[in-house]
């Protein structure tokens, strides 16, 4: 049996982040993942560090997500300092367009909750009008209204991401373990041992980061993972010169110059399927805000599964009945991947939650319905 | 380096690559005459500004990409050749000129708004 500091069970954007957070600290860890028959959604995702639509009524998500902007830039620096790898961040804000008056209006009132909400701990927001937007847009469709801005926005290449939290956690020693299912797992109060076939695993310490995978796995562990998927589905351009300096919430330019357009949201299980109408409707609303974007052509369309909470929002917790088991959920990898790396991993470390991520557990859930 | 076969069918379209007259049977590829005319690279990349030639010739590897008749970052390789076709080089990433597609604007209604997330 080999045994380590922590194990993570989940290669995606989390598990990564986490796992690298941990060996980063000098932990001995290993990451347990599934290979590429897993639904990863990091695979699928559309690069957005995104801030300023995160946590409307739940303020502890707005500041971790806050946080976890904060922490990027340090993150994506010390990440190619160590591996080589242009994680392609950028965090100078970024716009959500409003196509009517009535979007523009709600858009509004929700950034002037947030701010609300927010208190001493502030959000910064403008609402731009249509002449505001035109300065910093070229060629802005006269459909667009306008829009919601806030400095705490920005983008980065999640496939680069993943590759270099995968190699910034080789490089600090630590032990990938791919191509193995977690079935079954030997469970006690600080002593965690999984099996893989004649090969044993044991730790004092894991984190479930297995995405939808969480779900099944989660009560083996005295923990509770109510997730579900939600397909999304993008398309991509060719190439093209930068047209754009931010992202603009479901349009970005990625560092290359395609042009990626989203998103949208379906239950539709575990399909990962693509449907004509929800490409129009995506390709439409593109168009109306950049007429331009018609000329280019779609090289590439995919449709992915978010990891979505029951309510939208992460969850995390520590096993009450198994402690030293730890659970990480959440749809947002690539924008909570500074504060899975930088906050999250060292609480692990450190052996237990801070209590600003109370508000994240899944007790939250235990609440019974009114009759 | 490349040479029609000699049994293969007549050169009969006349195509211009980079400013060279190319002749191919019909049928054959924008690609297929980029490789006739010789030339080393047909595209610069975007990013590192390498050059690059057809490849795959199925449309996957995106090498081939030529401006053909005046637009940007065709694939050649899927583009049947047409008499009088104009292939040139393509350089780096297509250049974007909003203010020239901004009579394009179709009529659509408005689909659900969606909120940005990651």
């Amino acid at each position: 049996m080999r045994r380590f500091d922590a194990i993570v069970i989940g290669g995606g954007l989390v598990g990564s982040a986490i796992a690298y957070g941990l060996a980063r600290a000098g932990l001995d860890c290993a990451l347990v993942d599934e290979g590429d028959v897993a639904y990863r959604a990091s695979r699928g995702n559309f690069g957005l560090v995104w801030v300023q639509s995160k946590g409307l009524g739940a303020p502890h998500y707005q500041r971790w997500s806050r946080l976890s902007s904060e922490e990027w830039p340090g993150l994506a620096a010390e990440l190619g300092e160590r591996t080589g790898i242009d994680v392609g961040h950028e965090r100078k804000g970024g716009v959500q367009l409003c196509l009517s008056e009535a979007e523009f209006d709600n858009r509004r009132a929700m950034m002037q909750q947030m701010q609300a909400e927010a208190g001493n701990f502030g959000f910064e927001y403008r609402m731009l009008d249509r002449r505001e937007l035109a300065d910093i847009l070229s060629g802005l469709g006269p459909t667009v209204v306008g829009g919601s801005w806030t400095p705490y926005d920005g983008h980065a290449g999640s496939l680069a991401l993943l590759h270099a939290l995968h190699k910034g956690f080789l490089g600090k020693r630590g032990t990938y373990l791919p191509m193995r299912t977690v079935a079954d797992a030997s469970v006690a109060p600080g002593d965690f041992r999984l099996g893989f076939g004649a090969e044993e695993i044991a730790a004092p310490k894991i984190v479930l980061a297995a995405g939808l995978g969480n779900a099944k796995l989660a009560p083996l562990f005295g923990l509770s993972a109510p997730v579900r998927p939600q397909r999304g589905q993008i398309l991509v351009t060719e190439r093209a010169s930068r047209i754009w300096p931010i992202p603009l919430g479901s349009l970005r330019q990625t560092q290359e110059g395609t042009i990626m357009l989203g998103s949208s949201e379906e239950d539709v299980g575990f399909d990962t399927g693509q449907k004509p109408e929800i490409m129009r409707n995506i390709a439409r609303r593109a168009v109306l805000s950049f007429p331009w974007i018609a000329e280019l052509q779609i090289v590439r369309a995919w449709a992915a599964l978010r990891v979505m909470p029951a309510d939208g929002l992460p969850i995390y917790d520590e096993s009450e009945q198994f402690p030293g088991a730890f659970t990480a959920n959440c749809h947002s990898g690539v924008t909570l991947a500074g504060a899975h790396a930088n906050a999250f991993a060292p609480m692990i470390a450190a052996g237990a939650l801070d209590p600003m991520l109370t508000p994240f557990s899944a007790e939250r859930f235990d609440v019974p319905a009114a009759a | 380096m490349f040479r029609p076969r000699p049994d293969g069918p007549a050169a009969t379209i006349a195509v211009e690559v980079e400013g060279r007259t190319v002749r191919v049977p019909a049928g054959a590829s924008a690609a297929a005459a980029v490789l006739l005319a010789g030339l080393p690279s047909i595209r610069e990349t975007p990013v590192t500004g390498s050059g690059r030639a057809p490849y795959c010739m199925m449309g996957i590897c995106f090498d081939c990409l030529a401006e053909i008749n005046g637009v940007p970052n065709r694939q050649s390789c899927m583009i049947a050749a047409r008499p009088g076709m104009r292939i040139r080089r393509q350089y780096g990433a297509r250049e974007i000129a909003p203010n020239d597609a901004s009579d394009h604007l179709p009529f659509f209604p408005l689909p659900e708004p969606r909120s940005g997330g990651a």
